[in-house]
């Protein structure tokens, strides 16, 4: 986007975050819980977009800490405990867990590292549905209370769609300043040629473990958020294919663009609602969709926008180019 | 331990299925570098064009035939043209998405031109048992593992024996000097997809007498083929075979002896490791070039 004027993205910004306040206003319950559905895909898929689309390593995890930060919202919070508490909680368990998971990264790249976490989210799953004792297994967790926040209670539709995109304010302003810091930058040296980076002093090692620990954080904070939002939860939203869906969302948005979580997420969780007026068809012509813009442009929808930024430059600075020549040439 | 024994002859029966399904895998992966995460509803598929062929009043083997070719056409010609060669320049990841995409494109297609319901599917295997060694075994596992093996059988004779598998093979294993020294790369590679058609279609046969045709039964069967490609070795045909052989008997003796709540634990934890200690598979190369 670095085509627009300052002033221009600043007002297109701020005319963005007055619409996602003002205009849900009105909206029904069921276009609220959408809304707010998907302000926390954004916040998974800002995770997996560190994790790959920065730093270049592949995950089919993501959904799985989306699953562990949603659970562990749900037993703290029917247990009494406040909803900061547990994201407090969610954010450290999955770090923990995502820095783990790291490990398989420094042995192994590409296909088989999306293997090992597409493994280990099947485990994962496998643990929310068997151990009942903890997650209630099938039968899941019920009556998840909704947070008060600062003596205010959430629990109508419009405050709880507030709290998320509240949260994905301030986990937005986050990743833009970590992408912007020597960190960020280090994880695009990993992504770049890793060999290159270490020859710079780069820890290679620890960003990896990094990458995949501040990514699987996010998807710890969008779960717990999560579970308040549907206020019931079993095994079931976490399985393999809600990673998939993850990681489909930062694909077709743009992986390694600021933006393209909340594209990705905003075509992944939207495009199908609009589609629903076809009924039985929404979800095919879902995928139609998703494979024509592949086809098109594999680096997503911002990498259309980035090739005609690129290709209007490069034609400005043409066009320049040759105003100075015929003026070269008059002056001779 | 007297049920080890049909424990095996299961577990090597569906190992059979997987092993065709995760062959098919490695072909794609081995000439276009394609992991088809649609690979399961591959299998799907087959079984509901036979279905819909039965409906419009053709015989079995007649809905047989209309199937596997149709299968062929759509799940080989038009896939690779449609999408693999449109994609195949942007890299690796881009594609599987696609085909993840293309996974949830035929399944509500199934469901939603055929049905959400599991049909029965008729056994090409008469049902019952025979006596081998005392033991009660089903005649349909017996057929499925004949009819797998002969297929695989037929493959690497085809893949070893004949020039075409040679030019299949040197156009898998180094395209540009294949080219240089006369194989059609392009029709070697359209081939590979063409009998990864053939391939699922026939599993497709084999499993779905057995677990029903449904519209998402691709997934498990899909996952267990990638985990059977990778453990054997993901660019080796007999790789895929002997993993496919070990995840179906591994998985049914985690489902008797471990517990059935984590059966499905048991392949992921041997993939781990296998991935982790011996990452080309148990029976792959390196992928690293020596020269």
């Amino acid at each position: 986007m670095s085509g627009l004027a300052k002033p221009l993205k600043i007002a297109l910004g701020l005319a963005i975050i007055a619409a996602l306040i003002i205009v849900p206003m009105n909206f029904n319950r069921y276009g609220l819980f959408i809304l707010s559905q998907w302000a926390v895909m954004s916040i998974a898929a800002m995770g997996l977009n560190l994790t790959l689309g920065y730093a270049g390593q592949v995950s089919l995890a993501q959904g799985a800490f989306v699953g562990i930060g949603a659970y562990a919202a749900a037993i703290m919070t029917t247990h009494g405990w406040p909803l900061p508490a547990a994201i407090l909680v969610a954010i450290v368990l999955s770090f923990a867990v995502g820095w783990v998971l790291g490990y398989p990264a420094l042995r192994v790249q590409h296909h088989y590292l999306a293997f090992v976490t597409l493994a280990f989210s099947t485990l994962a799953f496998l643990v929310f549905r068997n151990e009942s004792w903890l997650t209630g297994g099938i039968y899941g967790i019920s009556n998840i209370p909704r947070p008060h926040i600062f003596g205010f209670a959430t629990n109508k539709p419009l405050p709880f769609y507030y709290v998320c995109l509240g949260s994905l304010a301030i986990v937005s302003l986050a990743v833009w300043w970590l992408i912007r810091s020597p960190w960020g930058r280090a994880f695009m040296a990993l992504r770049e040629n890793p060999l290159r980076a270490q020859s710079l002093g780069i820890d290679t090692r620890r960003y990896t473990l990094m990458a995949f620990a501040i990514g699987s954080a996010l998807g710890g904070i969008a779960g717990a958020l999560y579970a308040p939002l549907t206020q019931y939860i079993d095994p079931v939203p976490f399985n393999l294919s809600l990673s998939l869906d993850l990681l489909m969302m930062v694909i077709v948005g743009g992986a390694g663009f600021y933006f393209g979580p909340f594209l990705g997420a905003m075509i992944a969780v939207l495009l199908p609602e609009w589609l629903r007026f076809t009924e039985g068809y929404y979800l095919m012509l879902y995928a139609v969709a998703v494979m024509l813009l592949l086809i098109w442009s594999p680096t997503g929808i911002l990498g259309i926008l980035d090739r005609y930024m690129a290709a209007r430059r490069t034609k400005a600075a043409s066009a320049l180019r040759a105003v100075a020549k015929s003026r070269l040439e008059t002056v001779q | 331990m007297s049920n080890l024994f049909d424990l095996l002859v299961a577990g090597l029966a569906t190992g059979a299925i997987y092993a065709l399904v995760a062959v098919g895998f490695t072909l794609l992966w081995q000439t276009s570098q394609t992991i088809n995460f649609a690979q399961g509803e591959f299998v799907m598929l087959p079984a509901f064009l036979m279905l819909a062929a039965m409906h419009a009043g053709a015989p079995f083997w007649l809905a047989i035939i209309v199937g596997i070719l149709l299968s062929m056409i759509l799940l080989g010609l038009a896939f690779k043209m449609l999408l693999v060669d449109p994609m195949m320049r942007h890299g690796v990841l881009p594609l599987a998405i696609a085909t993840m995409a293309l996974a949830i494109g035929i399944k509500e297609a199934v469901k939603q031109f055929f049905s959400a319901e599991a049909s029965p599917f008729p056994s090409i295997v008469p049902t019952g048992d025979v006596s081998i060694l005392g033991h009660a075994v089903s005649l349909q596992s017996i057929g499925v593992l004949v009819v797998a093996v002969l297929a695989v059988l037929g493959l690497t004779t085809l893949l070893n024996r004949t020039s075409l598998g040679h030019q299949m093979q040197a156009a898998a294993q180094n395209p540009t000097v294949a080219r240089i020294i006369g194989v059609p790369v392009e029709r070697m590679i359209l081939l590979t997809f063409v009998i990864n058609a053939f391939l699922v279609g026939l599993a497709s046969l084999l499993i779905t007498p057995i677990y029903l045709a449904k519209f998402s039964s691709g997934e498990v069967l899909g996952q267990a083929a990638f985990i059977a490609a990778i453990v054997g070795g993901f660019n080796q045909v007999r790789g895929a075979i002997a993993g496919g052989l070990l995840i179906g008997v591994l998985d049914n003796l985690a489902a008797a002896y471990v517990s059935t709540q984590y059966r499905a634990a048991v392949p992921m934890l041997f993939l781990i490791a296998v991935i982790l200690f011996r990452p080309q598979g148990l029976l792959g190369r390196a992928e690293e070039r020596t020269v």
